[in-house]
């Protein structure tokens, strides 16, 4: 059965578990709101303070002055625990304001910065990244850390401070019985830390696993076309099921760590605390303890249930936010490898066309056995065009997409002008060459916004000429002319309208150097002739690159390269390759289907 | 660095986000016609549904809870006993009474232990049986809806919707349920007993419910409104992220990504904005439930204590009710933070509700009608008429009554400019879309009133973008028959000539092609797909420029393959390389959503001879010229 195959199971391999060293990572962030943090602490703290020391006020006013029928006594105890009462709300209030700044300040930063970082991340980078594993990572990841920030870390300290506090005064009530109590509790601590690290690779499993789901839901919306084309719901839904069976079961493991850690954490203190009675009454009875004391000690060792229980669940909390933030470094670790040359070259001051040389170019993808593009030479003289064709699958795609350093050579050089592509600034560079890809990608903006991605501020007369090289008028029939929203989140178009968006893109503001991956495929024969006579006209004014698999695209250039299997075979113009080359002629020449 | 391109100086969005239809504006923020009740309506009883199918389960937890609390509840009375009991004998040097008391106690923590490890493993699979009901309603809902549905409500918001907003419903699962169990059961209890104590006094701790309650209304009304907004919000960051890097590559090359890191910015702001309103909220919301009860427990304490101080009070019962009090007010704020979550997956259960609520606008037929076997594949367009957006205040129609009959078998070329309607009429016969007016028939019977699973293994289209999934090769080829056997998708990918290069890959049928086929080159995605439509064997097979990006020599194998491939079967053949057109019977001239010019190959191009005006001779003499 091929059926539940057609999906992303890369992510489910074990990662390393994360450690606390990625929450120390946090620090940068959590820096500059150091302030609130520590306000929050205080309060925290404070708040705690207030809270037990309300009891005392009530225990005075009742031993005290209602006891003495004192009824005048009363008001100042009395002003005393509503003060302390509207204190400890005050007190509870001021800290989640702190919070309010400074959880979500925390959170929106890093998904400021994760995007900024990941928007400079190779293109090789977003091949093999699933795409909901990023997206995961800024949401759900995120609202994991800011809970995390604005409530965990604050309450983990001053859980463990009582928890400490409490011990130490069991200790000085009864030396011998709070000792052994100490000791006694000591296997709790060995018991939540196993409990703990099961639970660390656990979450980062379920994560992994909400981040596939993600994937799953992706590419069935994206595929809906081709889903209902062949009428596929049901294996769709399978499959959807299936990876969300999975995360269920993840999050069942999860859930039966969290109840083994949770029934250790809240029992085991009780079975303890059976313990301190039985040998608490012995000790009354030997007359080592007064009755008293045994009360006092009992009732403070109560105390400890609730702070204990609620470590339990800060632990909890606190590996999945060590497991959130491993993920999130793991991206934050990937350095981009198309680096900035650190003192960039300039090109020379030019605004014409530059020259574009390939020196020995090879390219092979990350991951792959063999090149896919060998040593392959290529001279394009400023000014000139050159048509690159090829069959299917020699490399096309990729030799064009090196000259913008999407990817980097891996072998060889590319110059503009005689300098290495590689030591100029990564924005002179993109300035300077403009691409239009295979296929046409819109964003949700207006159709001015779509053209002048590249060059935000082109005046309307550059944008007036590239939609007229492109032959696409039809943009001022839009609803809104210009201003009408394209791409997804508006009006859809179709696939020649799309292909001559991304074609004015490219031409805007005549780039020195214009790379054109099949830009005419999706013309009709008359469109494609009028774009064509368009693109002539600025086709001699700028060095560029076309790939073609049509002779009639062909013919705009000056020369053309036939690219096989990453090999250059062949350069020279479209007559004499087509005298002189068989690969050539049959590659490009359709007299064998003329027979109308 | 000109202006625009600092990265802080924010954008305006109205320079670069353009205009849309208002009315289908409304529709993506998703605007609900009706007002608030109606939304928590529906969001309730989606939330009801959910539980229902559980409610044995939830009882039998609730008596675990019950359980627990009880055994719980034992230990101090234990104490007391082993105390009061153990002692005096313990004294005396008999240890029995103390052992056995001491033995009930470890007993009871065992047993608490237990009841509670069962309630939380019974309630962790109850809270994720609901949730997977719940995905899987709501990612089979939106499979089920319609292209154009989708078309408005982007991929953004429907990953938004199944990951950001169920996730706020497993917050609320998680958020401690017993918490709340144990809450509700304490203040039950408590007011009770607190009664039998001391009706006034009691009616003085009570009357601190009506400012509670008034304080759980104000946050209410206003958390709803902004939780609303935090679902709003965070679906635009998604929308926005997911755009972004489904287009790294034009991203990258033309330097978008400080423009999109400050657009990206003000997204995020919002999130944070709408979030931050929440936690405001919050911030006197929690604190307050914390105030009225120690105002209230002082306000007892007061009045008690003058009774005391009067005589009309016993100390005893003053210092019962005080510790009573504090067990009383306590649990209220784990009420009020679950009343939090629960208002917080109430506004992200009324977003999935509403997904839920939209009617599919290319519905199943309620009565469907059986297709004739075996299919002949006759397709009718019978006066159609089309718009994409029929509801706009702007209505572009698209095709302008069409009247089109093909008849079985028959293999037609659908030609003419881009944008004049091609892809248009493919989809309406996929039933991507119902027409505005009039109906499409396939053998005589309306799509409409076919089911999807007759339409569609009757009707096949390659679409232009040819989407592949990751996975496998072989996998994808296999979706147009997930019975297919290897030998099979083996023999379709030979058939389309796409065996040659996928031999070459490094494992074969069984390389991943990775997110969107990344893996592959345009033109091998396109085999791929075409490899697939061959193996679902529809009989009516439409072929939306599925070569475009092929190679001459490659696309030729392609058109040997379809030669005998479309024998017998009716094919819609759009491309604009008119040697794909050649294997057509029939040719259609399509402009501007009319048909122009319908007749055999030959014929069109004579019509040029005889009557000096054919479109479709004009366009094959430019194309034989272009191939120069
Ligand atoms: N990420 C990758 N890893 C390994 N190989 C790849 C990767 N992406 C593409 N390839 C392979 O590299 C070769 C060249 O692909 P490219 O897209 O450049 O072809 P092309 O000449 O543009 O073809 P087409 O005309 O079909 O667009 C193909 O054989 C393809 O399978
Ligand atoms: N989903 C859509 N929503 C709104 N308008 C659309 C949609 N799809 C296409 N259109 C518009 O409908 C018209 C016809 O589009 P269609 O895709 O049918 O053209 P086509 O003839 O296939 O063109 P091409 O050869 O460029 O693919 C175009 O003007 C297009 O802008
Ligand atoms: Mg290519």
């Amino acid at each position: 059965m091929a059926d539940g195959a057609i999906q992303t199971n890369n992510s489910s391999g074990a990662a390393p578990p994360g450690s606390v060293r990625d929450l120390l990572r946090l620090w940068p962030w959590l820096r500059p709101y150091r302030g609130y943090l520590i306000f929050m602490l205080v309060t925290a703290t404070l708040a705690m303070v207030v809270q037990s020391i309300l009891p005392l006020v009530t225990a005075a006013l009742i031993d005290g002055p209602i006891a003495r029928r004192d009824t005048s006594g009363m008001y100042p105890l009395i002003g005393l625990a509503l003060l302390f009462g509207v204190l400890e709300a005050v007190l509870f209030g001021l800290r989640r304001r702190a919070m309010t700044t400074s959880a979500l300040a925390i959170e929106t930063d890093m998904r400021r910065d994760f995007y900024q970082h990941l928007q400079r991340l190779p293109v090789s980078f977003h091949d093999r990244w699933p795409s909901g594993q990023l997206l995961s990572r800024v949401t759900s990841d995120l609202s994991t850390l800011r809970r995390f920030a604005g409530f965990m870390a604050v309450f983990f300290f001053a859980n463990l401070a009582v928890i400490v506090v409490v011990l130490i005064m069991l200790v000085r009530l009864d030396a011998v019985l709070g000792i052994s109590v100490c000791v006694v509790m000591a296997p709790l601590a060995i018991a939540t830390r196993y409990y703990e690290r099961q639970y660390n690779i656990e979450a980062r499993r379920a994560q992994d696993l909400t981040g596939d789901l993600a994937t799953g839901v992706e590419e069935s919306v994206l595929g809906i076309r081709v889903i209902k084309s062949f009428g596929r719901r049901g294996q769709l839904l399978e499959n959807f099921t299936s990876d969300a069976q999975r995360l269920r079961e993840a999050e069942l493991k999860k859930n039966r760590t969290l109840a083994n850690l949770w029934t250790v954490i809240g029992s085991y203190p009780q079975l303890v605390l059976a313990g301190v009675t039985f040998f608490g009454v012995l000790a009354v009875a030997h007359g080592r303890l007064s009755t008293g004391e045994l009360v006092a000690f009992i009732t403070l060792q109560l105390r400890l249930n609730w702070p204990l229980m609620a470590l339990g669940w800060l632990i909890a909390g606190t590996e999945e936010t060590v497991a959130a933030s491993a993920r999130l470094f793991e991206v934050f670790d990937t350095k981009s490898d198309i680096i900035e040359p650190e003192s960039a070259a300039r090109l020379p001051v030019n605004t014409g066309p530059a020259r574009l040389q390939f020196d020995r170019v090879s390219f092979r993808f990350p991951g792959a056995e063999t090149d896919t593009l060998h040593e392959l030479n290529l001279d394009i003289a400023a000014g000139e065009t050159m048509a690159l064709v090829g069959p299917t699958g020699s490399g096309k795609t990729i030799l064009t997409a090196l000259v913008a350093r999407l990817h980097d050579v891996t072998g060889g050089a590319i110059r503009i002008d005689g300098v290495a592509v590689d030591r100029l600034a990564l924005d002179d560079l993109r300035r300077t060459v403009s691409t239009a890809f295979e296929d046409p990608t819109l964003f949700s903006a207006s159709v001015r916004e779509n053209i002048t991605l590249g060059l935000p501020d082109a005046s309307d007369e550059e944008v007036r000429e590239a939609i007229e090289i492109a032959q696409a008028g039809f943009v001022y029939e839009l609803p809104y002319g210009l201003q009408t929203r394209v791409g997804e989140q508006g009006l859809s178009l179709s696939g020649g309208q799309r292909q001559r968006l991304a074609l004015a893109r490219a031409v805007l503001g005549r780039p020195r150097v214009l790379v054109l991956d099949d830009p005419l495929s999706a013309l009709d024969v008359h469109t494609e002739a009028l774009v064509e006579g368009a693109l002539r006209r600025i086709l001699s004014s700028t060095t560029a690159l076309v790939v073609a698999h049509r002779a009639s695209t062909v013919l705009l250039a000056d020369r053309v390269a036939l690219l096989d299997e990453g090999r250059i075979v062949a350069v020279g113009t479209h007559s004499q390759l087509l005298a002189t080359n068989d690969a050539y002629r049959n590659l490009l020449s359709q007299k064998a289907e003329t027979r109308v | 660095m000109t202006a625009t391109d600092t990265p802080d100086g924010a954008i305006n969005e109205s320079q670069w986000r353009g205009r849309y239809d208002k009315r289908e504006e409304d529709a993506v923020t998703e605007q609900p016609p009706a007002g608030r009740p109606r939304l928590e309506r529906e969001a309730r009883q989606l939330l009801g549904q959910l539980i229902r199918p559980h409610r044995r389960q939830i009882i039998l937890v609730l008596a675990l809870i019950v359980g627990q609390v009880s055994t719980t509840m034992l230990a101090p009375w234990l104490i007391a006993l082993a105390i009061d009991r153990g002692m005096p004998q313990a004294i005396n040097g008999h240890y029995r009474t103390l052992t056995e008391i001491t033995g009930a106690l470890l007993v009871a923590a065992a047993t608490s232990g237990v009841l509670q490890w069962l309630f939380l493993r019974r309630s962790g699979t109850i809270g994720q049986a609901i949730l997977i009901d719940l995905r899987r309603r709501v990612f089979d809902h939106s499979q089920k809806l319609s292209v154009s549905w989708h078309e408005r409500f982007t991929s953004g918001r429907v990953i938004s919707r199944l990951t950001s907003d169920v996730d706020t419903l497993r917050e609320l699962l998680d958020a401690s349920l017993d918490g709340l169990l144990l809450a509700v059961l304490n203040i039950v209890i408590i007011s009770v007993l607190m009664v039998f104590l001391d009706p006034w006094l009691a009616l003085m701790a009570l009357a601190a419910l009506i400012p509670l309650f008034a304080l759980f209304r104000w946050f209410s009304g206003r958390s709803t409104v902004a939780f609303r907004r935090t679902r709003e919000t965070v679906a635009l960051v998604i929308v926005q992220f997911v755009e972004t890097f489904n287009g790294i590559r034009a991203v990258q090359s033309f330097r978008r990504e400080k423009r999109n890191d400050a657009i990206f910015e003000g997204l995020n702001q919002d999130y944070r904005d709408a979030n931050s309103t929440v936690f405001k909220l919050h911030s006197v919301f929690i604190p307050g439930v914390t105030l009225v009860g120690n105002v209230a427990t002082v306000a007892v304490l007061f009045v008690g204590g003058t009774r005391v101080a009067e005589g009309g009070l016993q100390l005893g019962v003053l210092t019962a009710f005080l510790l009573y009090l504090r067990q009383f007010y306590g649990p209220m704020e784990d009420v009020a933070i679950f009343f939090n979550s629960l208002q917080s997956a109430t506004a992200a259960l009324e977003k999935l509700a509403r997904v839920l609520a939209e009617i599919p606008s290319v519905p199943e037929p309620a009565q469907p009608r059986a297709l004739p076997q075996p299919v002949r594949g006759e397709i009718t367009f019978d006066a159609v008429e089309f718009s994409y957006d029929a509801q706009a205040e702007r209505p572009r129609i698209v095709l302008h009554h069409l009247d089109l009959q093909i008849e079985q078998g028959q293999t037609v070329a659908l030609v003419g400019a881009t944008g004049a309607g091609k892809t248009t009429i493919a989809k309406l016969i996929s039933r991507f879309y119902d027409p505005s007016e009039g109906t499409v028939r396939l053998d005589g019977v309306p799509l409409a009133q076919l089911t999807d699973e007759d339409l569609r293994s009757a009707i096949v289209m390659i679409t232009q973008d040819g989407f592949l999934f990751s996975g496998s090769v072989a996998d994808n080829i296999a979706f147009g028959n997930p019975g297919a056997s290897r030998a099979e998708i083996e023999a379709a990918a030979r058939a389309v000539g796409a065996e040659e290069f996928i031999l070459k890959l490094p494992e074969g049928y069984d390389t991943d092609v990775r997110k969107r086929g990344g893996r592959l080159s345009a033109g091998q995605r396109q085999l791929v797909a075409f490899a697939r439509a061959f193996l679902a064997d529809p009989a009516v097979l439409i072929l939306d420029e599925a070569t475009s990006s092929l190679d001459i020599p490659t696309e030729r194998a392609v058109q040997r393959a379809l030669y005998t491939v479309l024998h017998g079967r009716t094919a819609l053949i759009i491309a604009h390389r008119l040697s794909t057109v050649e294997i057509a019977n029939r040719v259609l001239v399509l402009d501007d959503g009319r048909v122009v010019e319908d007749g055999t190959p030959q014929e069109l191009i004579e019509a040029d001879v005889k009557s000096g005006g054919g479109r479709f001779a004009a366009l094959h003499t430019a194309w034989r010229e272009s191939l120069a």
